[in-house]
C-alpha cells in the first residue's frame, strides 16, 4: 500500500503539479466559508424562527388538546357519578315515601273500618231501641184497654157474686171505687218493676 | 483522456477502511493489468480530490465564487427548507402523514440527542442548534447518493468547519457563562481527584481538547467520512462503467457483475454514513455542551 501511496504522491507530482492537493480538503478556501456561512445562517434563521416555534406550538396546542380532553373525561365521570348518587337517594327517597304512604293507607283502612263498625253498632243499638218503645207502647196500650176490660168484667163478677145485696146504688159504687183503687195500685207498683 | 489512476491519493478513515481499501487494491490490479492493454482508450475516471474542487462557475477567484459543489448546497438548502417550512405552515394539532413524518424526525432529534444527553431542561434551550446542526448535515450528506448531484455538500470543508465553530464557540460560552472564564479552565484542565503532578501532563492535554481536538474532530470526522464514501462510489461505478462498455466483449465484463452490485451496497452504506454522521455532529455537540455545563467533571 505504501509503494502504492508514493507512487500515487510521485504520479501527482509528476503530471498534476497544479492540482489540489489532500491537505486541501482540510484548508478553507474563502469563498467556501463565505457561502457557508450565508447558507447556515439561512437555515439557522428558519429553523429558530419558523420551523421549531411553530412546531412546539402545535404540538404544545396537542398536549393542551389532550390534557383538556383528559380533564373533560374526568368532569362528566365526576358529573355522572354525582347524578348516580342523586338518582340512588331520590330513588331511596321514593321507596321510603311509598312505604309512608302504604302505612298512612293502611291506619286509614283500619280508620274507616273502624268508624264503620261503630256506625253500625250505633245503628243497631237505634233499631234494638225503637223496637223496645215499640213494644213498650204496645204494653201500655194493652194495659190501658185491658184495665178498661178487666173493671167491666170484674163489676160484671162481682154484681152476680153479690146479687141484690147490691142493689143499693150507693154502696155498689162505693166498693166500685174502691176496687179500681187496689187495682191501680198494684198496676202502678208492677210498673214501676218493670222500669 | 487519459487520467493518471492514484487510488490511495486520499486515503479512507472510517469503519469500512479495509472494506475501501480492499476494494480498491483489487481494483487497483485488476486496472493496472487493464489500462496496460488498453492505452488511450482509457475510460476509467478515476476518483481524485479534484472531484472535490470543481471548476468555478461564476465569480472565479473571489469570495463569493459558485461552483459545482455550491449548486449542491443551494439544491440541498431549498429542498430541506422546503420541506421544513412547509410542515410547519401547514402543521395542525392532528397531523397528517407527512407532518407526523417531520415530527418524528424533529422528536428523534428532541429526544434521542436532547433530552437523552442534556436532560429535559436544558435540552429545550439548545434544541434548536442541534435541530439545525442534525438536518443542516443531513441534507448536505445526502446529496452524495442522490443521482446528479452526486458530491456531498459537506465534502468540502466550509460548512463543517463553521458548524465545528458553532458548537465550539457555543460550548465555551455556556461553560464561561454558568462557571466564569476560571471557573471553566479549573474545572477542566485541572479535574478533581487527580495527583498534582498529573497535571503537568493532564493540563496541556485537556486544553488541547477544548481548543482543537473537540471541534477539529467534530470536522475532520465529517469531511473525511463524506470524501471517502465520494471516492468509494466513483470507484464502483467508474470501475462498473470500464468492465461493462469499455471492455464489452472481453472476459473483463465478469467483474462488473462484482463492481456493480459492490457500488449498490456502497450507495446504502453511504445512505446510512449520512445519518450517522449527522446524528454523531449532533450527539457530540450536545455531549460537549453538556460537559461545560456540569458541575463536577
Amino acid at each position: 500500500m505504501a509503494a502504492h501511496s508514493s507512487a500515487a504522491v510521485v504520479a501527482a507530482q509528476t503530471e498534476e503539479p497544479q492540482g489540489p492537493q489532500g491537505i486541501e480538503l482540510f484548508l478553507p478556501a474563502g469563498y467556501d466559508l463565505f457561502w457557508s456561512a450565508i447558507v447556515l445562517v439561512i437555515i439557522a434563521a428558519v429553523f429558530y424562527k419558523l420551523v421549531l416555534p411553530q412546531m412546539n406550538k402545535v404540538l404544545d396546542e396537542r398536549s393542551a388538546l389532550i390534557e383538556g380532553g383528559i380533564e373533560k373525561a374526568e368532569a362528566a365521570q365526576k358529573q355522572a357519578d354525582e347524578a348516580l348518587a342523586q338518582q340512588q337517594a331520590l330513588l331511596a327517597e321514593a321507596r321510603a315515601d311509598a312505604a309512608q304512604v302504604r302505612e298512612e293507607a293502611r291506619a286509614e283502612g283500619t280508620a274507616i273500618v273502624k268508624e264503620l263498625r261503630v256506625k253500625a253498632s250505633e245503628e243497631a243499638e237505634r233499631i234494638t231501641e225503637t223496637a223496645r218503645r215499640q213494644i213498650e207502647a204496645d204494653r201500655q196500650a194493652a194495659s190501658v184497654s185491658l184495665r178498661t176490660e178487666v173493671g167491666t168484667l170484674a163489676t160484671e163478677l162481682a154484681s152476680k157474686i153479690v146479687g141484690e145485696s147490691l142493689e143499693d146504688s150507693a154502696r155498689q159504687s162505693r166498693v166500685v171505687d174502691r176496687f179500681l183503687d187496689e187495682l191501680e195500685a198494684s198496676q202502678a207498683v208492677a210498673s214501676n218493676k218493670e222500669a | 483522456m487519459a487520467r493518471p489512476f492514484r487510488p490511495f491519493a486520499v486515503t479512507r478513515a472510517g469503519p469500512n477502511d479495509h472494506l475501501g481499501v480492499l476494494l480498491s487494491t483489487y481494483a487497483t490490479s485488476v486496472i493496472l493489468a487493464a489500462t496496460e492493454g488498453h492505452e488511450g482508450e482509457g475510460g476509467f475516471h478515476t476518483p481524485s480530490i479534484s472531484d472535490f474542487f470543481p471548476s468555478a462557475i461564476l465569480f472565479e477567484g473571489t469570495i463569493f465564487q459558485i461552483d459545482r459543489l455550491w449548486i449542491i448546497r443551494i439544491i440541498a438548502t431549498l429542498v430541506l427548507l422546503s420541506v421544513f417550512v412547509i410542515a410547519a405552515r401547514r402543521a395542525k394539532v392532528v397531523p397528517g402523514r407527512f407532518q407526523a413524518a417531520v415530527e418524528y424526525l424533529l422528536g428523534f432529534v428532541r429526544v434521542q440527542i436532547g433530552e437523552e444527553i442534556l436532560g429535559k431542561e436544558n435540552a429545550k434551550r439548545f434544541l434548536p442548534m442541534l435541530t439545525t446542526i442534525f438536518f443542516t448535515i443531513l441534507a448536505f450528506n445526502v446529496t452524495g447518493v442522490i443521482p446528479g448531484l452526486n458530491l456531498a455538500a459537506t465534502s468540502r470543508i466550509g460548512v463543517p468547519l463553521l458548524l465545528a465553530l458553532w458548537v465550539f464557540v457555543t460550548y465555551w460560552a455556556v461553560g464561561i457563562r454558568k462557571h466564569g472564564l476560571g471557573g471553566y479552565l479549573k474545572a477542566n484542565l485541572f479535574p478533581p481527584g487527580v495527583p498534582w503532578p498529573i497535571y503537568f501532563i493532564l493540563t496541556p492535554i485537556e486544553l488541547l481538547q477544548i481548543l482543537i481536538i473537540r471541534p477539529g474532530s467534530l470536522m475532520v470526522r465529517l469531511v473525511a467520512n463524506m470524501v471517502a464514501g465520494h471516492i468509494m462510489l466513483v470507484l464502483c461505478f467508474a470501475a462498473t462503467q470500464f468492465f461493462v462498455v469499455d471492455s464489452a466483449g472481453t472476459g473483463l465484463m465478469f467483474f462488473g457483475a462484482l463492481t456493480l452490485p459492490a457500488g449498490i451496497f456502497v450507495t446504502l452504506f453511504e445512505l446510512l454514513v449520512a445519518f450517522l454522521q449527522a446524528y454523531i455532529f449532533a450527539l457530540l455537540a450536545a455531549v460537549y455542551i453538556n460537559m461545560s455545563l456540569e458541575e463536577e467533571h
